[in-house]
């Protein structure tokens, strides 16, 4: 009976925090869809994603030391390292890395740092979703 | 009986919380800052006593707290995203609290963090700090590069210059290039291996 009862305690515990893990996670796709509607929402003439312009603003530079590639390298398959410190980062394209862009506090944070660091601002939505659609893109 | 029922099952998922949230903080035995606080290599008598007095004084309290040893899970994932997660005995609660409310211009990147998170960690560094005042060497306090503070730069006055410029070290930031157990808290002379 006791057994009984602190096993079900203990299943109904874990099953709790799965569902609430569940109501926080996305998928990387959630995620563009989220960033489409907040453009679609603050540019009135949005015209959708571009993966080729996410390319190239993840690639230049924008006025200051660092782009994108700095820590995450040229290659979003594989991985980076931080600029400064050498730490290795995991790979940021959803392929070769399937954590990334399924948590949205994780996307908010690292979105506001780093485009603090690259371009001295926040991220557009437009800018966000192009990056996005870009790493999408990546398949090898 | 009904009731130790309960209370026995409260218990389980009480402590099956705490273990989804906690990271077990097991640690070496001994991790004082340094435990070659006899060596003879200072000129100046009066920076050698007062480093035995400090390293008995770190030794009295990590006597209190070393099974309990200073791990905090936030802490360790979020300032170990970026560079080792520094232990919070290296610098004094004032650095910490400075450092911390200043984590959007963090040595000229920004770290911020959602108030939660930056409290919960800010409350970790800050009751854990060295009640030392780990001073600063260039005059500004409260010194918030641990490689500024007259503690550390003491600690170290035996490391070559070459071994600083050597690639594998690149930055006195880089505690694991010779503290070999640096990941784990653990800053034991006996740890130290200078890489070739």
């Amino acid at each position: 009976m006791l057994r009984t009862l602190s096993a079900s305690g203990l299943m109904l515990i874990i099953f709790i925090g799965l569902s609430i893990q569940q109501v926080f996670a996305q998928t990387p796709n959630d995620v563009l869809d989220s960033f489409q509607s907040e453009a679609a929402k603050s540019m009135p003439n949005f015209q959708g994603f571009s993966a080729d312009r996410g390319e190239r603003f993840f690639k230049m530079k924008h006025g200051n030391d660092w782009s994108c590639t700095s820590c995450h390298s040229d290659n979003p398959a594989a991985t980076g390292k931080h600029a400064k410190t050498d730490k290795p980062i995991k790979p940021l394209a959803p392929f070769a890395n399937t954590e990334r862009f399924t948590n949205p506090k994780k996307i908010k944070k690292w979105f506001k740092r780093n485009c603090n660091d690259v371009l001295d601002r926040l991220c557009t939505p437009q800018e966000k979703g192009d990056v996005l659609a870009y790493l999408l893109t990546i398949s090898k | 009986m009904f009731e130790n029922m309960r209370n026995y099952r409260w218990l389980l998922a009480v402590m099956f919380l705490m273990m989804s949230i906690t990271v077990p903080a097991v640690y070496a035995d001994d991790d004082d800052d340094d435990d070659d606080h006899y060596r003879s290599n200072s000129s100046d008598s009066t920076i050698s006593s007062t480093r035995v007095g400090e390293d008995a004084d770190d030794r009295k309290r990590s006597g209190k707290s070393k099974r309990s040893q200073v791990s905090n899970a936030s802490w360790k994932e979020e300032c170990g995203a970026c560079h080792m997660a520094y232990p919070a005995r290296f610098l004094s609660a004032e650095s910490w609290r400075v450092m911390m409310n200043g984590l959007e211009d963090h040595f000229g990147s920004d770290a911020s963090l959602d108030v939660e998170t930056a409290t919960e960690i800010s409350n970790f560094l800050q009751r854990n700090a060295s009640r030392k005042k780990r001073k600063s060497s260039n005059g500004i306090e409260p010194a918030l590069r641990i490689s500024d503070t007259r503690w550390f730069q003491s600690e170290h006055d035996d490391v070559a210059a070459r071994t600083w410029k050597s690639p594998k070290v690149k930055s006195p930031s880089n505690c694991a290039a010779c503290h070999t157990k640096a990941d784990n808290g653990s800053f034991r002379e006996r740890d130290i291996k200078i890489p070739k």
